[in-house]
């Protein structure tokens, strides 16, 4: 792929702007200044409003400043922990230029959602892990997310987005199930190939976890639909409410012309803990909590779609989802809400700006704690959850701490509401619908891992279907190598 | 957005629905039901497939005004379009040849009924069918269910016609009559229950078609959950048919409820 290749980084690199603009700062002055802070809505307004997004965005000063932290590394390590090779000092070079334009068509080269992954991804573990400041410095690393949102946010602001070329259209049917980030990368990527591309999805919006999952105050739809539009406006279609292997099979889909597929139907399955009393009424999965918020519009009156408005609230899990979902029962009015989490808060996998926003917002921390039982009223609805404290162990396989039960520990909390986020598992619809696709042990696709191709030649596959539960940029990643690869394998047909 | 093409009333509070769906048309079988929302505001409700014409390109919908989500439906009228409709969902019936079928529907559960007797009948069995309700007027497709179906009952709670009676004594009649191989019931999850166990004191294998509440209906959620045999499952893709004497039918009835205050205060906003 171009933007992987050292030598078109070299040759980007060595521009005369670059190599002028390096100049300009001596690195000892760069290296000094701090790294720039991400406004935010005040914690006592925010929680007031489920649709006002927490940070507000860097103004082009900010950017400017935060850019020229950034040292043009030679070798620049921060692409290495970026799932799609974002050419990133070449994007920050140009912010530093003023030239925000130039910056929003540089993510746009490899990324199909700059905009998302600015707002989402879980930088201090990617791109910002890898930088120089980080690894060789040891100081705050270059705030390149909130860079690549202030570039991408600038362009649609600005009203002159770029619609990246096109090539000719070359008359090959592929289609791509599911329209989470694994998808719409996919099919960015495909279209710019010439191929004819249809993207199916289930639900009645196109977005996948963006949309159902991810709430307003951090993602807002507004953003997502922008790059949709943009993938619209390059050619790819859209259908709405269409289940591969339900609505149609695989056979009718080829019979119309379809020649391969990308599977992206996420891990949209729930888990829950098979507790006493987990199905009284009052507690459900942070899927069906936060689909019935983000999707449904469920707690605005206008909207047909019931949710509980919960006064006590208790979120069982550490990660993403459950931060979402205890920052959203805060908003819709709840007065305690806990995360309710069995390891630390060291160990939790949520992204680190989450776990302290929701600080920020009053959310209480039961850390080391575990449910083990639920109770309920007469109509059945529940009112008491009870609870174990938990100590940490030796690191299990992955690395973590386990933790273990502290004996005569239990004690009763009051809830009204609880919400579980404990994971998810594959979505089951496809590989129980498609004779011969190999799957693992847990329910997800196996994939030849250089390919992203299925045990049947003309599906390839990529995102939480193959990763189980990961994360939107792993998810756009498998997307693009899925497409460089189906692209190999139509040509070579 | 799916049109409607056709619509029959069959009484104040159930209504047919003939609506163009050509790809579910032609994938659906029995046991299938659908997602729609009837507008931009509207909740996703699932509704069983209770027939449909290939060639046409159609689905027939039956209805009963509940709350506001039905309700919205049964205002809609033939040439009107219904927002969003996704399907055929859940695993289809596992039709077989096993002799006599008995099969009880209540209410608007006949619905769903219809085209399990069709293709039980299709498959060279005996099919008796009771159909029940509260009074006459909520009998629906009692010709449908005629034309395919041995023999049918028709019980009503006040006795307005058919026999007077609930749907469990019309089966308690039938099973001591002769010999029953499986039962289905479909209707109320209380009549589902009570069938389920006089079923199970003759130990007639039976399934019923749960009514669980839905949002995506692709297994997404877990609002459909129900505890068979012990173990949690999801109506939505692992029914919605499931092995009545394992159902936890008092967990599915206390979650039926699981909404009930929301529901009410969206109805009185509605009216
Ligand atoms: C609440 C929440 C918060 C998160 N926060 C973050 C975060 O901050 N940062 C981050 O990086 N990651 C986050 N994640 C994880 C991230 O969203 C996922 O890893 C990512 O969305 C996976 O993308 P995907 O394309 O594989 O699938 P998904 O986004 O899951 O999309 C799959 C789509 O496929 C559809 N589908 C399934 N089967 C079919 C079928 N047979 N036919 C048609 N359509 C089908 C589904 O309806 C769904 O819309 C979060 C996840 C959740 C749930
Ligand atoms: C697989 C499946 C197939 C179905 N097929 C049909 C069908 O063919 N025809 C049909 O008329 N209905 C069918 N239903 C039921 C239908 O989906 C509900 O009646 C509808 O969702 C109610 O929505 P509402 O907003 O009108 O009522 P709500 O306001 O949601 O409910 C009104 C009242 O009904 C109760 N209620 C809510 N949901 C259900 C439910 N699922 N079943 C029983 N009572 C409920 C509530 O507790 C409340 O008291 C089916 C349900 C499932 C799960
Ligand atoms: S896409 Fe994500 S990992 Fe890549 S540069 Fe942007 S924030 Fe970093
Ligand atoms: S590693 Fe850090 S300092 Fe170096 S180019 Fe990348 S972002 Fe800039
Ligand atoms: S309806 Fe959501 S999982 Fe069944």
């Amino acid at each position: 792929m171009m933007s992987t290749n050292k030598e078109y980084l070299q040759i980007e690199r060595e521009k005369e702007w670059r190599a002028q603009l390096r100049k300009k700062i001596a690195n000892k002055d760069r290296t000094a200044k701090t790294r720039t802070q991400m406004p935010e809505l005040d914690p006592f307004v925010r929680i007031r409003y489920q649709d006002r997004e927490v940070n507000t965005g860097l103004s082009a000063q900010q950017a400017v400043a935060e850019a020229s932290r950034c040292l043009d590394c030679v070798n620049p390590t921060c692409i290495e922990g970026c799932p799609v090779s974002i050419n990133i000092p070449k994007f920050i070079k140009y912010i530093e230029q003023g030239e925000f334009l130039e910056a929003a068509k540089t993510l746009k080269e490899t990324s199909a959602l700059p905009a998302v992954c600015g707002r989402v991804c879980p930088q201090e573990k990617q791109c910002e892990a890898t930088c120089f400041y980080t690894q060789k410095l040891k100081k705050d690393p270059v705030a390149i997310g909130h860079l690549e949102r202030f570039a991408a946010d600038y362009e649609r602001e600005s009203g002159s987005m770029s619609v990246p070329e096109v090539a000719a259209p070359n008359g090959i049917k592929v289609a791509a199930i599911g329209s989470g980030p694994a998808s719409l990368s996919f099919a960015g990527d495909m279209i710019k190939l010439g191929y004819d591309v249809t993207v199916f999805e289930a639900l009645h919006e196109i977005g996948g976890v963006l949309k159902y999952g991810i709430p307003e105050f951090r993602l807002p739809n507004k953003i997502v639909d922008v790059e949709l539009a943009n993938l619209e406006q390059m050619g790819v279609k859209f259908v709405r409410n269409f289940i591969v292997g339900k609505t149609a099979s695989f056979d009718d889909l080829k019979e119309e012309g379809f020649q391969a597929f990308f599977v992206a139907s996420g891990a949209g399955l729930p888990r829950f803990m098979n507790i006493p009393g987990e199905n009284y009424n009052g507690i459900l999965s942070s899927n069906e909590y936060l689909t019935r918020v983000n999707l449904m519009n469920a707690a605005s009156d206008e909207f047909d779609t019931p949710i509980i408005k919960g006064k006590s609230v208790a979120v069982i899990g550490g990660g993403n989802t459950a931060m979402d979902s205890v920052r959203t029962a805060k908003r819709l009015g709840a007065e305690r809400a806990m995360i309710v989490y069995r390891r630390s808060r060291h160990e939790m996998p949520a992204r680190v700006e989450e776990v302290h926003h929701a600080e920020e917002e009053g959310i209480e921390f039961l850390n080391l704690t575990n449910p083990v039982e639920y109770f309920a009223d007469q109509k059945g609805k529940v009112n008491r959850m009870r609870v174990q404290r938990m100590e940490l162990g030796e690191p299990d396989a992955s690395g973590r701490r386990s933790p273990v039960v502290i004996e005569g520990s239990e004690y009763d909390i009051p809830v009204d509401l609880v919400v579980v986020a404990v994971g998810v598992s594959p979505n089951p619809l496809i590989p129980s619908e498609v004779k011969d696709l190999k799957v693992t042990r847990w329910g997800t696709i196996v994939v030849n891992e250089e390919t992203m191709q299925c045990s049947i030649p003309e599906l390839f596959a990529g995102g939480d279907i193959v990763r189980g539960g990961a994360t939107v940029i792993l998810a756009m990643g498998d997307g693009r190598k899925a497409a460089a690869n189906m692209d190999e394998y139509l040509k070579s047909k | 957005m799916n049109q409607i093409v056709e619509k029959v009333l069959f009484s104040e509070k159930v209504a047919k629905f003939v609506v163009d769906a050509p790809r579910i048309a032609r994938s659906r079988k029995p046991g299938h039901f659908v997602i729609l929302r009837v507008d931009e505001k509207g909740e996703r409700i699932p509704l069983t497939i209770a027939d449909a014409d290939p060639v046409k390109g159609t689905i027939t919908l039956v209805v009963q005004k509940m709350g506001v989500s039905s309700a919205k439906l049964f205002e809609l009228n033939a040439s009107d379009q219904i927002l969003d409709l996704v399907g055929p969902l859940g695993k289809a019936t596992h039709i077989h040849k096993p002799g006599t079928i008995l099969a009880c529907g209540g209410g608007v559960g006949v619905a769903p009924m219809l085209p399990i007797v069709e293709a039980f009948k299709k498959a060279g069995n005996r099919v008796i069918s009771i159909i029940a309700a509260r009074n006459k007027d909520l009998i629906i497709l009692e010709d449908d269910i005629r034309k395919w179906s041995d023999e049918v009952i028709v019980m009503t709670d006040d006795g307005s016609y058919g026999t007077k009676g609930l749907v469990t004594a019309g089966a308690e009649m039938v099973i001591q009559r002769e010999t029953v191989n499986e039962c289905i019931a479909i209707g109320p999850a209380v009549m589902m229950k009570f069938t389920s166990l006089l079923t199970k004191k003759y130990n007639i294998p039976t399934q019923a078609s749960l009514n669980a509440i839905m949002v995506d209906g692709t297994g997404m959620c877990g609002a459909c959950r129900v505890s068979v045999g012990g173990r949690t499952m999801f109506t939505c893709i692992d029914g919605p048919e499931f092995d009545a004497h394992q159902i936890d039918f008092d967990e599915l009835i206390m979650r039926l409820g699981g909404y009930s205050d929301e529901e009410k205060m969206a109805s009185e906003r509605y009216v």
